[in-house]
């Protein structure tokens, strides 16, 4: 029956092989979910720089700092800046009508972009900027092009100008491929902007589900006790059908 | 009977009411054939995941706000502010996916061993409404967390009916109750979710399983254990269900959870698939997001709706790969009921349909770009030839010889 089964199976093959993938290459984010000290330079990142604009509405201060490890006192001396309790969510005091009229556009929440979007693309498009003189914000971005969001990051990261070369596939099509190049460097060396935004991504990933951490503990302990209960109801089950023949 | 006159506290309420009768007829003394295999914990496991989401359905409900303002960040509010709310939300999410799978794989037993067939008619098409209000429940469920994919995926399925000649655009607004998706189509859902689905499909399980405990079980073998009765009476291949079946079960149940708890601990979104990642920003009737699709247990009815140019039609053809289920024991006139004792066709058949049922189910879910548009065509002719294959197989069909008795193994 199984051996059968197989060759019908195996019309699947050219099915799953049309799984084309498409877009932009998205570097890989690589992000270490239990380094704090990240977390926490990524968390100093976002209140500088992200949430003048974006709110993070449905994330708490208190919890943040409890889970990175920061004190009240440092959250609401350090990363608030607009007063308030330390229990208060995350918001802006930015005019839905106003953020229209600069960016064209409401920033979106940032509570959980991070599962919206994935890691990898928020790790790439915030390091894919390049300058662009047709655009109100004078940038425009690979990953997410004509977004309405100028360069927050530039004063760290400098200006990125597109270089437009064209490749021949092998069937003689003709792609072009935009690579940016570092026309004005900024505060940070490519690599360190590159760790700032890893950190910043990382942050990002954290506030999307704050008890992820909570969660895979408990599941450990939870599927250790699955597999001693499996045991004893195996063995309860044998004795029972001892006499079943 | 003996037991008539028992005294003490159980005696007094099987006087008044049948506890001791009804606890004998359906698990001490309901006679089980003793050869059920790994195909049939699937029924009991059913069973389990409706109690795991009704009982974590209620305790959502004591937070979750149907509000098209408020129901996103509600949702967010209970994985973030309550006390394991996460772990609970979790289960449902994770349990509405199972739910699919469990049952998928319930129906797909009952298309191996021929249990759809005489005298279990009855169980079978409780069996295929209960499905049927399986993925209304579903459906209106995933609008409720009010995501992109809730708003879209709804606004795409109700548009369907649209495609009715005649009444269909009222249609749509009626059950709509809107122009677009709105909180009137949220509030609406949220009532339907909670309460009249759950309410009818607690009815049709209580149904299943007496015409089931009625009829008796079928089994791997495809014979009925009543046939051949020992001298007290009960069938000489059957054992009570309660203690064997129920002790079996636990382990069936404990491997069950195993496999559940790793999705809800370790990968809820289970990659995109149980939880899209479209849904995690908020319902947005001015922004239509790219790829619009249904969750994956829509996805292989979804891909044969589009395989079909005609939209009507392709309405036509995805209910019609519904409803001939809903026939598979007048379809089917083989006496044979278990695969093991059927000739090779039906064999090829089966895996032909089963086969053409996943790939339907990977395309559902893709964009629809011509060439997997011409797949899904092959698959969706080759889903529906199988009810065909079923009508003429017993003419020339050589089965092998069914035993009286209950193979061991």
């Amino acid at each position: 029956m199984k051996k059968r089964l197989l060759p019908l199976l195996l019309i699947l093959v050219p099915v799953l092989a049309l799984a084309a993938e498409d877009g932009v290459h998205l570097d890989k984010a690589n992000i270490d979910p239990d380094n704090q000290q990240s977390l926490q330079r990524g968390a100093r990142l976002f209140v500088n720089y992200c949430l003048s604009c974006h709110a993070a509405a449905l994330m708490r201060y208190e919890r943040m700092g409890q889970d990175l490890g920061i004190s009240e006192l440092q959250v609401a001396e350090n990363l608030m800046f607009t007063g308030g309790k330390v229990g208060d969510l995350m918001t802006v005091a930015t005019d839905p009508e106003d953020a229209v009229e600069w960016f064209g556009t409401v920033p979106p929440d940032l509570s959980v972009i991070a599962r919206a979007r994935g890691v990898d693309w928020l790790y790439t498009y915030l390091r894919s900027f390049y300058l662009d003189p047709s655009r109100v914000t004078g940038v425009n971005n690979l990953v997410f092009p004509d977004v309405g969001m100028p360069d927050v990051l530039w004063e760290l990261q400098g200006w990125q100008k597109p270089v437009i070369t064209t490749v021949k596939d092998a069937d003689g099509t003709e792609h072009k491929v935009i690579d940016l190049e570092l026309v004005k460097p900024g505060l940070m060396s490519p690599k360190e902007f590159d760790r700032a935004v890893r950190d910043l991504v990382n942050f990002l990933d954290y506030m999307a589900e704050p008890g992820k951490h909570d969660r895979q503990a408990l599941g450990v302990k939870v599927i250790l006790f699955l597999l001693v209960f499996l045991v004893v109801a195996y063995l309860l089950k044998k004795e029972f059908w001892k006499d079943v023949h | 009977m003996a037991e008539k006159w028992k005294t003490g506290l159980l005696g007094w309420i099987d006087a008044r009411f049948p506890l001791s009768k009804m606890w004998n007829e359906h698990l001490a003394e309901y006679y089980a054939p003793k050869n059920f295999n790994f195909w049939y914990y699937f029924g009991s496991l059913a069973l389990l995941v409706l109690v795991m989401q009704i009982i974590t359905g209620i305790w959502l409900t004591m937070n979750y706000k149907p509000d098209a303002l408020l129901a996103f960040n509600s949702v967010e509010y209970i994985m973030r502010d309550v006390n394991w709310g996460w772990l609970i939300r979790y289960m449902h999410s994770t349990g509405a996916s199972f739910f699919f799978i469990v049952v998928y794989l319930h129906m797909f037993r009952a298309l191996l061993y021929g249990s759809y067939k005489k005298p279990r008619e009855l169980i079978w098409i409780f069996g295929m409404i209960i499905y049927v209000c399986l993925m209304a429940e579903a459906f209106m469920g995933y609008l409720l967390p009010w995501g992109q994919m809730s708003y879209w995926g709804a606004q795409v399925i109700i548009s369907l009916f649209g495609a009715i000649p005649g009444i269909g655009d009222s249609l749509a607004l009626w059950i709509r109750g809107d122009y677009v998706i709105s909180d009137v189509t949220l509030n609406r859902f949220f009532a339907f979710h909670v309460i009249a689905v759950p309410i009818i499909l607690l009815a049709l399980v209580v149904m299943h399983i007496l015409a089931l405990h009625e009829v008796g079980s079928n089994n791997p073998d495809g014979v009925e254990i009543k046939k051949v009765k020992g001298p007290d009476g009960h069938p000489v291949d059957g054992i009570p269900f309660h203690p064997y079946y129920t002790v079996k079960d636990i382990v069936g149940v404990i491997v069950f959870l195993i496999f559940f708890c790793i999705v809800v601990f370790f990968m809820p979104e289970m990659g995109g698939y149980f939880l899209e990642h479209d849904n995690f920003v908020p319902a947005d009737p001015l922004k239509t997001p790219l790829h619009i699709k249904p969750l994956w247990y829509f996805t292989p009815f979804y891909a044969i709706l589009r395989a079909v140019p005609d939209k009507l039609l392709g309405v036509i053809a995805m209910g019609a790969a519904i409803v001939l289920l809903f026939f598979l024991p007048w379809l089917d006139r083989s006496p044979v009921k278990s695969i093991r004792y059927r000739g090779i066709a039906y064999k090829a058949a089966l895996g032909m349909f089963i086969v053409s049922f996943l790939a339907l189910g990977y395309l559902g879910g893709e964009p629809a770009t011509p060439v997997l548009t011409n797949f899904a065509r092959l698959f969706s002719i080759l889903y529906f030839a199988f009810f065909a294959v079923l009508l003429i197989l017993p003419m020339f069909e050589k089965t092998k010889p069914v035993p009286d008795r209950v193979t061991s193994k």
